[in-house]
């Protein structure tokens, strides 16, 4: 049965009405009544609306996958990360505040050529200089100095960024590297930002 | 109407602005200044100007079949009755076998009734600039007819019920670049997008935030917005595409949300940041 599953979910596109119908009427219901409802808009065209499989597995588990499902597609997020060819992990962190402050890009307002925010503050605390934090994610205040900045740990949070479905797989949190929001060397800086012993966070 | 406000009010809007930026910091605070500005301005609302037009548009004989819409819309009560029409509102009409929110309902009785084009109203619905279009209007009259009266959805109604529940899984939705859905930011209690507190819109206090101050005056464009509006911008910063105008996602969300606030009393047109 699992063994089908996976296979369904790599399939994702081509069974996800299936799926739907045979475990929520209304859920098969808003889905075609969005796939109709919805014009392209600026950078927003209506592929958005079709989902990938993380999304196809977590819109159907009320975001609380079967935990050897979502042991399987994290792994698979995991895989595809892409590290800096330098192997360097860390970058600056000033920078890093600056892009952690952004929260522009890919609404259909905004230009495509220009570059996206990390959106950073939008949900969580971590520099103590900036009080209007979100509050949907954890804090991140002291990240490093709690944890220390290890190679393991750079590479863990430079994973974290890039892909956050790769270590919980309904996370409310976009994946920045995977979706192309933001480039190696911005996950860097933003990584410097929580690691580095300089940064704010840690002082 | 107490125009004689109006203009103080106006000018009070502008201060009001310059010193929330102040406070942004000092979020309690800046709410609470918010609260209070509302409750002052209660008596002196400029949607009263957009109610005023909004009378003038519905009284009026308009559109290639020249009638009004005071004798020919039927808003659930009856043809032209509007007391308490929006707080019952979305609700099933056998006429356009839809359930239908209040925008919905005026624009299809804009179509059917005065004769006008959907696509000529659906090319600029909402407002921009200084520009309210009289769809925007029309909408502020009708609710401004449900003031001091209680959110009453029918979800006995199976009609309303089903758009009901497809309005929750469509909240539930995720897609899009970000992974987005409604309930990314109002599905759980007590979260926040910077300063900006987010409505849990699955439980009624937090619906209440959601419906009530629609449609709203924008304190910052001087423009009357819908909640048809507010569903249109939600979308845009899931990063999803535009929904079209009037469409059934539209009301299917709406449903979901003022059905969740049903028994919150409506306090009329409101104020928006």
């Amino acid at each position: 049965m699992k063994k089908i599953i996976y296979a369904a979910m790599l399939a994702a596109p081509f069974l996800t009405a299936a799926v739907a119908a045979a475990e929520g009427e209304y859920r098969a219901k808003a889905i075609a009544m969005i796939k109709k409802d919805f014009k392209p808009r600026g950078q927003a065209s209506l592929d958005r609306l079709a989902e990938d499989g993380v999304q196809a597995i977590c819109n159907r588990s009320g975001n609380k996958p079967e935990a050897e499902n979502a042991k399987f597609f994290e792994a698979d997020q995991l895989a595809a990360v892409k590290y800096p060819a330098d192997g360097k992990l860390m970058g600056d962190w000033k920078k890093g505040e600056k892009l952690a402050q952004s929260g522009r890009g890919f609404t259909w307002r905004d230009n495509p050529g220009l570059p996206v925010g990390g959106n950073c503050y939008n949900c969580h605390q971590i520099s103590p200089k900036e009080v209007a934090f979100g509050t949907i994610g954890p804090t991140l205040y002291q990240f490093g100095k709690l944890r220390g900045n290890t190679p393991d740990m750079q590479k863990y949070v430079y994973s974290k960024i890039y892909n956050a479905k790769a270590y919980n797989l309904c996370s409310e949190m976009p994946r920045f590297g995977r979706i192309e929001a933001l480039a190696p060397e911005q996950i860097k800086d933003l990584v410097a930002l929580l690691l580095d012993p300089e940064s704010p966070v840690n002082k | 109407m107490k125009s004689r406000n109006i203009i103080g009010a106006l000018g009070a809007l502008a201060l009001a602005g310059a010193g929330w930026a102040q406070t942004e910091i000092d979020h309690a605070k800046a709410d609470a200044e918010f609260a209070k500005f509302r409750a002052e301005m209660e008596d002196s609302n400029p949607a009263e100007l957009f109610e005023m037009k909004g009378e003038e548009l519905w009284k009026a004989k308009r559109g290639p079949h020249n009638v009004s819409l005071a004798e020919s819309c039927d808003l659930g009560l009856g043809v032209g009755k509007l007391e308490g029409a929006y707080v019952q509102m979305p609700r099933y009409f056998k006429d356009a076998d839809a359930v239908m929110d209040a925008e919905r309902r005026i624009v299809w009785c804009m179509t059917e009734k005065q004769g006008f084009k959907f696509d000529d109203i659906a090319k600029k619905p909402f407002a921009s600039g200084n520009y309210t279009p009289d769809i925007t209007s029309l909408v502020t009259y009708v609710a401004g007819h449900s003031r001091d009266k209680k959110f009453a959805v029918n979800l006995k109604d199976p009609k309303v019920r089903e758009i009901y529940e497809i309005g929750k899984e469509v909240a539930n939705f995720r897609a899009g670049p970000y992974d987005f859905s409604c309930n990314t930011c109002h599905g759980v209690d007590d979260k926040r997008i910077r300063m900006q507190n987010l409505p849990n819109l699955s439980k009624p206090e937090g619906a209440k935030k959601g419906v009530l101050g629609w449609p709203g005056y924008r304190m910052t464009g001087g423009v009357m917005l819908t909640h048809q509006w507010r569903m249109n911008d939600c979308f845009r910063q899931q990063r999803f595409p535009e929904p079209k105008y009037a469409s059934d996602t539209v009301t299917a969300l709406l449903t979901y949300m003022t059905a969740n606030a049903n028994g919150i009393l409506y306090k009329g047109p409101g104020i928006k940041r």
